[in-house]
């Protein structure tokens, strides 16, 4: 991480005031740096312009590794390794073996996607997150602003926060 | 600035802000533990500590100390098993099939219900294992390791190894999702513990939230990741009961063999699943002051997905009768029979009486939306719930197709012991959790603070 960065936080009490002011300052060439929320603000990542997330091809992936490998693992064991006929029944056959292969598909899809999660988003139990404000996981809405991204001076962009709703407008050094 | 839906009830009343969800619900995981907590745990570790005595005489002595005989091979041992497992099924029911659906009344009971179905899942799987006798060769028994190590492949062909695959999933997937959803609220606490100035708690509850910061962009993730564990975990819960219900229904045990059952099973889960919701909740809000976040409308709404699944369940007793008498199959009509009339019949008139008629009592308004009917009612459920496993398990067994071996199952200590012992476990789990994590998901309940939470006057 970068030393001496420079922020100017404005703080919003109301998640619709936010939505708004995060539209009319980004059409005002205003370079956000992040939103922090105690909690999902629907339509704040079209606000900020952000892609759909991934996630859900790689849960698809990690899904079908789990079809796959369950399906090897099967017939291998019971078709090829040892093959052993039980009850009569043939020894290796797909019906029987569906329900295990759900069942791995279901696990690889959940653990690989939040696996992959927490990799995205750059989680781990002993990290730190910056933090511009505690009460961003409280009650308040915490837009964060990066001076050197943007052309406007430090009052510029506190006075076009403020008239967009924010309550109270800070600034932070990192 | 609040907008009050005029046509829905309120979820949270109170005219509770953004700011008080964080304040009622941190609270008791920053107070000290009170009074009532202690003397419930002193109970539960009673409860634990004689339960673990009898299991580890059933360890060291063998099954033989249970009342199974060689005509009744399962009794209490898989009727708790499978009790546990159903009264899993309703926290997921509550997180992942009410989030698809949009139900938003979920959000306050969600995290409480999904704790207990992990511990519920626990307390399951004790059953199976102790049933093995010989704990230490489960692990060839039931996983798939290679011959060398002493065993041939498991069989994938057999219902009680897709168990084993189903419960496992099914505890691991539950286990991500409720942590998943713990993640943020972990975060509110180790704010508010470095505001507080205490180092110690801030470090903890950091390392638990993973270093969660609240950004737009994570949010925007986490939902995606919440939306897909929800609609994995949705077939998934269907399909963990349908595979219990397949250790019976694949053999050919008159009683046991109907393709009835994987539906029957899935309602009856969340049916008793939904009554042990109840009665938790009941005492949680209770001892927690959580009167606001858990209103009558929830209980009401709880119990109406009771009446639903319970008369279900009717149906489903119905239509395995009328099939007994309708396919012609003797040993079937005399298993049906015996369960009616047979030595057992008490426990098959707890299980109608309990199951089918109490939870008709719910059509009546005044009864679900009164606490203390709805807290003997759910409890009579989960009685049933328990009556109606080992009326499967048991009376059909012990009259089996040769006359001369048939015999009644009478338990001993042990196998009450062992039930005792999950309870004991169960109870403990869900204290620790009620203390040390928040009880309720405070992400999700601000998200609906503005749309549907009681005005203030």
């Amino acid at each position: 991480m970068e030393s001496n960065k420079n922020f100017v936080v404005g703080i919003f009490e109301d998640e619709d005031v936010l939505l708004h002011a995060v539209e009319h300052t980004r059409e005002k060439g205003l370079k956000i740096h992040e939103v922090y929320s105690p909690f999902p603000v629907h339509g704040l990542d079209e606000a900020l312009g952000y892609k759909r997330s991934r996630l859900p091809i790689a849960a698809f992936l990690f899904g079908m590794t789990g079809t796959s490998l369950a399906l090897l693992m099967q017939f291998w064991m019971l078709g090829y390794d040892w093959p052993m006929i039980i009850g009569g029944k043939n020894h290796a056959s797909l019906p029987p073996f569906i329900p295990v292969t759900f069942e791995m598909t279901v696990l690889l899809a959940a653990f690989g996607m939040v696996g992959t999660f927490f990799i995205a988003s750059d989680m781990k139990p002993y990290k730190w997150p910056r933090q511009f404000d505690l009460r961003s996981t409280d009650d308040k809405h915490v837009v964060a602003v990066d001076l050197a991204a943007n052309k406007m001076s430090k009052e510029e962009i506190s006075a076009l926060l403020k008239s967009q709703g924010a309550s109270e407008v800070n600034e932070k050094n990192f | 600035m609040q907008v009050t839906s005029s046509i829905r009830e309120p979820l949270i009343t109170g005219g509770k802000t953004v700011h008080d969800v964080s304040e009622d619900i941190s609270r008791q995981v920053e107070g000290k533990p009170t009074q009532l907590w202690w003397i419930a745990m002193g109970i539960s570790l009673t409860l634990f500590a004689f339960g673990f005595y009898c299991l580890c005489t059933l360890l060291w002595e063998g099954v033989g100390v249970w009342g199974l005989n060689k005509t009744v091979g399962w009794a209490w041992d898989i009727t708790n098993f499978v009790w546990w497992v159903g009264i899993g099924h309703a926290g997921t029911l509550i997180s992942a099939i009410l989030l698809l659906f949009r139900q938003k009344w979920r959000m306050s009971i969600n995290r409480a219900a999904e704790a207990m179905t992990i511990f519920a899942v626990i307390c399951a799987a004790t059953f199976p294992f102790a049933h093995m006798g010989r704990l230490w060769l489960g692990f060839y028994w039931v996983f798939p390791l290679p011959n060398t190590w002493g065993s041939l492949w498991a069989n994938f062909n057999s219902p009680l190894l897709w168990d084993v695959f189903a419960i496992s999933t099914y505890f691991s997937v539950s286990l991500v999702f409720w942590y998943m959803g713990l993640i943020p609220d972990f975060a509110v606490i180790r704010d508010r513990a470095v505001r507080q100035g205490h180092q110690l708690r801030a470090n903890i509850y950091n390392f638990l939230s993973f270093g969660w910061d609240g950004a737009a962009k994570t949010w925007s993730r986490y939902e995606s990741v919440a939306l897909i564990l929800a609609g994995l975990s949705t077939p998934l819960v269907l399909s963990v009961h349908t595979i219990v219900s397949m250790d019976f229904a694949t053999s050919v045990v008159p009683g046991w063999h109907a393709t009835i059952f994987p539906p029957y099973f899935v309602a009856g889960a969340i049916f008793s699943g939904f009554a042990m919701v109840l009665t938790l909740l009941l005492i949680t809000r209770k001892v927690f002051k959580l009167e606001d976040y858990i209103t009558i409308y929830h209980v009401e709404l709880m119990n109406i997905i009771i009446i639903v699944t319970g008369s279900i369940v009717g149906i489903a007793y119905i239509t395995e009768f009328f099939i007994a008498w309708y396919g012609q199959v003797p040993a079937e009509q005399y298993a049906f029979y015996n369960r009616m009339q047979g030595p057992y019949w008490w426990a098959y008139w707890s299980m109608m009486t309990c199951n089918v008629i109490s939870p008709q009592l719910f059509w009546f308004k005044k009864i679900r939306t009164n606490l203390v009917a709805t807290f003997v009612l759910s409890i009579i459920v989960n009685i049933g719930m328990w009556f109606e496993r080992f009326v499967i398990i048991v009376t059909s067994i012990h009259r089996d197709y040769v006359p001369s071996s048939w015999s009644m199952f009478h338990p001993t200590l042990y196998d009450a012991g062992e039930y005792i012992f999950t309870f004991g476990l169960f109870f403990t789990a869900f204290l620790l959790f009620a203390k040390f994590f928040p009880v309720i998901n405070m992400a999700e309940v601000k998200s609906i603070i503005k749309s549907s939470s009681e005005q203030k006057h």
